[in-house]
């Protein structure tokens, strides 16, 4: 890594005013970051870190939505939202390996906005709503392709707030020298709508199928889907998949969550 | 050039780092705890884990700043007082856990934390948590295998070869 300051502010504010300075970029659990660094592909002038702001972590329920700060690692979201969001923390508990989710966050993950990652599907897939240093963005309007977010150079995630639905759940096809996804599809039934993301399959990053999303609005039941397909035109082709399994696999996943929904 | 403190394997410790100086390389470089290795230096391959505040973490993708104030635990702490192997290493020895050792600590790291958290865990237990631990000499089943035994589970069914 080329050199680079370090600054540990203990709360938000000086963060925020932090990051103002030029050249300085967040660090939070440093998973993708740091490897990222490591190659080169990315040199900030100051890192600062959010590991040691105590607001900006936590898990708390707040009537029918779960509020989850942005420094909150994947192994606490396993765990502290089991009880209210299972096929959130059931999410959590499947990214990377138990040392990956001991350091990775929401926040780092979800303003990176990896093309493969899961939380983005989670976000997506509960109608989000991703509260900012400087505003609220729902879900719809923050992902803008890969790696490419609606957040300002110098703007902070600090929570992000979950509907919780009737039942949802995840379904992930484990890409195993990465353990990203490969194709991931997260299902969320809310009684009146049902709401549907793919993370891993568009080059265009997590997007909502909305076809699945009417077909299952009118009958949750992974029947409903029997005939929907998506074009591989502008799905993700790698030395893993080509395009067309891709699209193949957005079907299948979409299927087993909806089969695993609780 | 900043000098940081943190607790490694219970004594107090201080040593200069960088911004960029990673927990591997203050472990290893600032104060010659080599046990720690770096395979990959990608966060994949789960041989530089140690523990940070009781959880196990890569540290080839910590910065060492970033954790100045905690716990650390590396291997050269898992042994007993009177220097012999602790419970999971001895198993290692036992059931062949090993062959070549460049995993080994990263192995017996993520397999103690398994075990704090889960002491009598499931094979199948066992191998989803050693999933950031990648081995290339033994083909796991005897990993797998002593962790069962150091959990004080009944390996004697278990084959040395068959794996999943």
């Amino acid at each position: 890594m080329y050199a680079f300051d370090f600054v540990k502010p203990a709360t938000l504010s000086d963060a925020v005013a932090a990051m103002e300075q030029e050249g300085a970029q967040a660090l939070a659990g440093g998973q993708t970051l740091l490897p990222t660094m490591k190659q080169r592909l990315n040199a900030p002038d100051i890192l600062i870190s959010l590991n040691g702001i105590a607001e900006l972590r936590g898990v708390r329920r707040e009537e029918d939505a779960l509020v989850i700060g942005a420094a909150t690692t994947h192994t606490e979201v396993a765990r502290d939202a089991a009880a209210d969001y299972p096929g959130l923390a059931a999410l959590a508990g499947q990214i990377g390996d138990p040392s990956v989710r001991n350091r990775g966050t929401l926040g780092g993950s979800v303003a990176n906005n990896d093309p493969s990652a899961c939380y983005p599907a989670a976000v997506l897939g509960s109608g989000a709503t991703i509260a900012t240093s400087k505003r609220e963005i729902a879900a719809d309007d923050f992902f803008q392709g890969m790696f490419a977010t609606a957040l300002d150079d110098d703007e902070l995630i600090t929570a992000i707030r979950f509907p919780i639905p009737h039942k949802a759940a995840y379904a992930k096809f484990h890409q195993p020298a990465s353990r990203f996804a490969l194709t991931g599809a997260f299902v969320a039934n809310f009684g009146d709508g049902v709401r549907v993301a793919i993370t891993g399959a568009s080059e265009e990053g997590v997007f909502r199928w909305t076809e699945a999303e009417a077909a299952l609005s009118d009958n949750f039941d992974a029947a409903a889907l029997d005939g929907l397909t998506l074009p591989a035109k502008g799905m993700i082709g790698d030395l893993h998949g080509t395009p067309e399994y891709r699209a193949h696999l957005v079907a299948v996943m979409t299927r087993r969550a909806v089969a695993a929904a609780r | 050039m900043n000098t940081i403190s943190m607790t490694v394997n219970g004594k107090t410790v201080s040593a200069e780092a960088e911004g960029r100086t990673l927990l591997s390389g203050f472990l290893r470089e600032g104060l010659g705890l080599t046990g720690t290795h770096v395979g990959c230096d990608t966060s994949q391959c789960g041989a530089c884990v140690v523990h940070v505040d009781g959880k196990p973490v890569k540290s080839c993708s910590v910065l060492a700043m970033d954790v100045a104030g905690s716990e650390i635990r590396t291997i050269e702490g898992m042994a007993n007082s009177d220097g012999s192997l602790n419970a999971i290493q001895q198993a290692f020895q036992d059931h062949h856990g090993l062959q070549c050792g460049f995993c080994t600590p990263g192995m017996v790291m993520a397999a103690a934390a398994l075990l704090a958290e889960n002491p009598r865990p499931t094979e199948a237990e066992i191998r989803d948590y050693l999933e950031g631990n990648i081995c290339r000499c033994t083909g796991y089943q005897n990993i797998v295998k002593a962790v069962m035994a150091a959990s004080g589970q009944d390996v004697s069914e278990m084959s040395a070869i068959a794996a999943q």
